[in-house]
């Protein structure tokens, strides 16, 4: 006998060929933004790309930038780890850092790790490989590893007086080296995509980043989320299937708050066009009503 | 009772490999971001840059500086080079600093590792013009003095100093860098025609001396007098009485040195 499960594997089975192409719009979409903020940088530092006139388009890179020559950005996180180091910060790179903050703090802080961080090409195209290779797990490493690499790196950077990731961070050594000329940082790349292939599943960003950690905590308080529906989900577990955090996706957990409310969720996207069932969603978290509630009075949207 | 002490047996072992876990781990982390800061003291950095150390500390590795470069000297150090990763820095025999007015890369600076106090270029020291007077051609009685006249400061960065070339009726000109007024911005380097350059930019570090504050230089006019004696309310104006020998020959008593 079939379970409702069973038939919701059935269903993904069955998708035509352009239903297929349109569950990948989130990763295409990913992609475009990934590659357009590199080059939005690489054609302000190469090609002279100017808006308006005489004022570079978008200058530095994802460490701190300007863009239109008015809107300072930058990495609050590297921003917290020099002001640990004693150094008396500027003004710009201040309200660099709040307006970027701003940004993730309403869209999802791990938004960044999945929209915008050029590494997640890497550990996307090793998970992806991965998912379609014989690999056996070598060992179990603890998810929340990466909140202790974020204390170490804020411990060292006031022990040592040097931002202690910036110094050793292959985010930022592979965007500087597209933008501004490559050296050995493409050997930490290829490091990582081994260790994420062949070593640990989602080793780099799933266990070890700390400025994933850094993202995952502020991300907690994110309005733009996906909503969970636990009327139609039929649990086959798809999603988890796809998922690079599948913890966030706990379906007991989701039962009870009707939102993957994880900031370690990356809104990334794999997940809500491949339910089967339609029960995961991008929504607005003031929109979503929490389960149990009165369907007639939402207590968020009547406030 | 056993059970409780099974308990915090375990505990404890777990407390204690995490620890060593943490501290091998930071240990090993902290040791290879001390060794990447001090890679190596050569680098020559943009104008109004902090002391290196505090430079190290404050730069954010973003290149904004690079960016807004009107002649594009400046690089970002690759992963794996002999430079601080991600820090900005220049090579005065590629391309040297043209010591724009208006300092575009102190403005871009977010973090005030380029310290925005810098406001005037020509207070900029970015390192030290130092000769080989082995291998410069000037002084070796050759006309040339290209850094002298490429020098952004001539006459004051660089002087020159006449001398007599031994049996030749012809003078050598020696340029002279001064450190008070030498920014550091490399167009010498640059302009130098020797196969490798006889001038060259270093960091101050490596190549300033110190006196020391126990020197009295008694007869320079700035120096504090702390000895019993005075100098004259103005220096003796009245030439030496003439000697009577032909020019030239007793020109020690001449005056005029």
């Amino acid at each position: 006998m079939s379970t409702a499960a069973d038939l919701s594997h059935d269903k993904l089975e069955q998708r035509s060929f352009p239903a297929r192409l349109w569950s990948w719009r989130y990763i295409v979409l990913r992609r475009l933004v990934q590659l357009g903020i590199l080059m939005l940088f690489f054609g302000t530092a190469h090609w002279a790309w100017e808006y308006p006139a005489k004022t570079p388009l978008l200058t530095g890179n994802l460490s701190a930038s300007e863009f239109i020559g008015m809107v300072p950005m930058a990495d609050p996180f590297a921003t917290l780890q020099i002001f640990l180091t004693g150094h008396v910060l500027q003004g710009k790179v201040i309200l660099g850092s709040a307006i970027v903050l701003g940004f993730y703090l309403l869209l999802g802080g791990r938004v960044f790790c999945a929209w915008v961080c050029p590494v997640n090409m890497v550990t996307d195209l090793a998970g992806w490989l991965r998912a379609r290779l014989p690999i056996p797990a070598m060992f179990h490493v603890n998810r929340n590893i990466r909140y202790f690499v974020l204390a170490a790196s804020l411990v060292l950077s006031a022990l040592t007086g040097l931002a202690a990731f910036e110094w050793v961070s292959p985010v930022g050594m592979m965007h500087r080296e597209i933008i501004f000329g490559f050296g050995a940082g493409i050997m930490a790349l290829a490091a990582i995509f081994l260790f994420d292939l062949l070593i640990l599943k989602n080793g780099w960003c799933g266990h070890l980043c700390p400025l994933g950690a850094f993202w995952s905590l502020v991300g907690r308080t994110a309005q733009v989320r996906v909503r969970y529906d636990k009327d139609s989900c039929t649990h086959c577990g798809e999603c988890a299937k796809v998922c690079p955090e599948p913890q966030v996706l706990n379906l007991k957990h989701l039962e009870r708050t009707g939102v993957v409310d994880s900031g370690e969720c990356s809104n990334c996207g794999r997940c809500t066009p491949l339910c089967p069932e339609g029960s995961l969603a991008f929504d607005l978290r003031l929109l979503i009503r929490k389960p149990g509630a009165d369907k007639s009075v939402s207590a968020r949207r009547t406030k | 009772m056993a059970e409780l002490n099974v308990a915090r047996r375990e505990f404890l072992v777990k407390a204690a490999q995490g620890t060593s876990l943490a501290v091998t781990g930071g240990l090993l982390w902290a040791y290879l971001v001390r060794q990447e800061a001090k890679a190596q003291p050569y680098a020559l950095r943009p104008p109004g840059a902090l002391a290196e150390k505090d430079f190290n500390a404050a730069c954010i590795k973003c290149g904004e500086c690079v960016n807004v470069c009107p002649p594009d000297i400046l690089k970002l150090a690759p992963a794996g080079g002999d430079l601080p990763i991600g820090t900005p820095f220049f090579t005065p025999r590629i391309g040297a600093c043209v010591m724009c007015p208006d300092i575009p890369c102190v403005k871009a600076c977010p973090t005030g590792a380029l310290s925005p106090q810098l406001t005037d270029i020509n207070q900029a020291h970015m390192g030290l013009a130092v000769i080989d007077i082995e291998n410069c051609l000037s002084w070796k009685g050759l006309r040339c003095e290209i850094c002298h006249r490429d020098c952004p400061l001539k006459g004051k960065a660089i002087t020159l100093e006449t001398d007599p070339r031994g049996l030749s009726k012809h003078a050598v000109f020696r340029p002279i860098v001064n450190s008070d007024y030498c920014t550091g911005c490399g167009i010498c380097e640059k302009a130098c025609p020797t196969a490798e350059p006889a001038i060259r930019i270093l960091p101050h570090a490596l190549v300033q001396g110190k006196i020391g504050e126990h020197y009295r230089l008694g007869w320079t006019f700035d120096t504090e007098i702390t000895q019993d004696f005075k100098p004259s309310d103005k220096a003796p104006e009245t030439p030496p009485e003439p000697s009577g020998k032909p020019a030239g020959v007793d020109y020690l008593n001449e005056g005029g040195l």
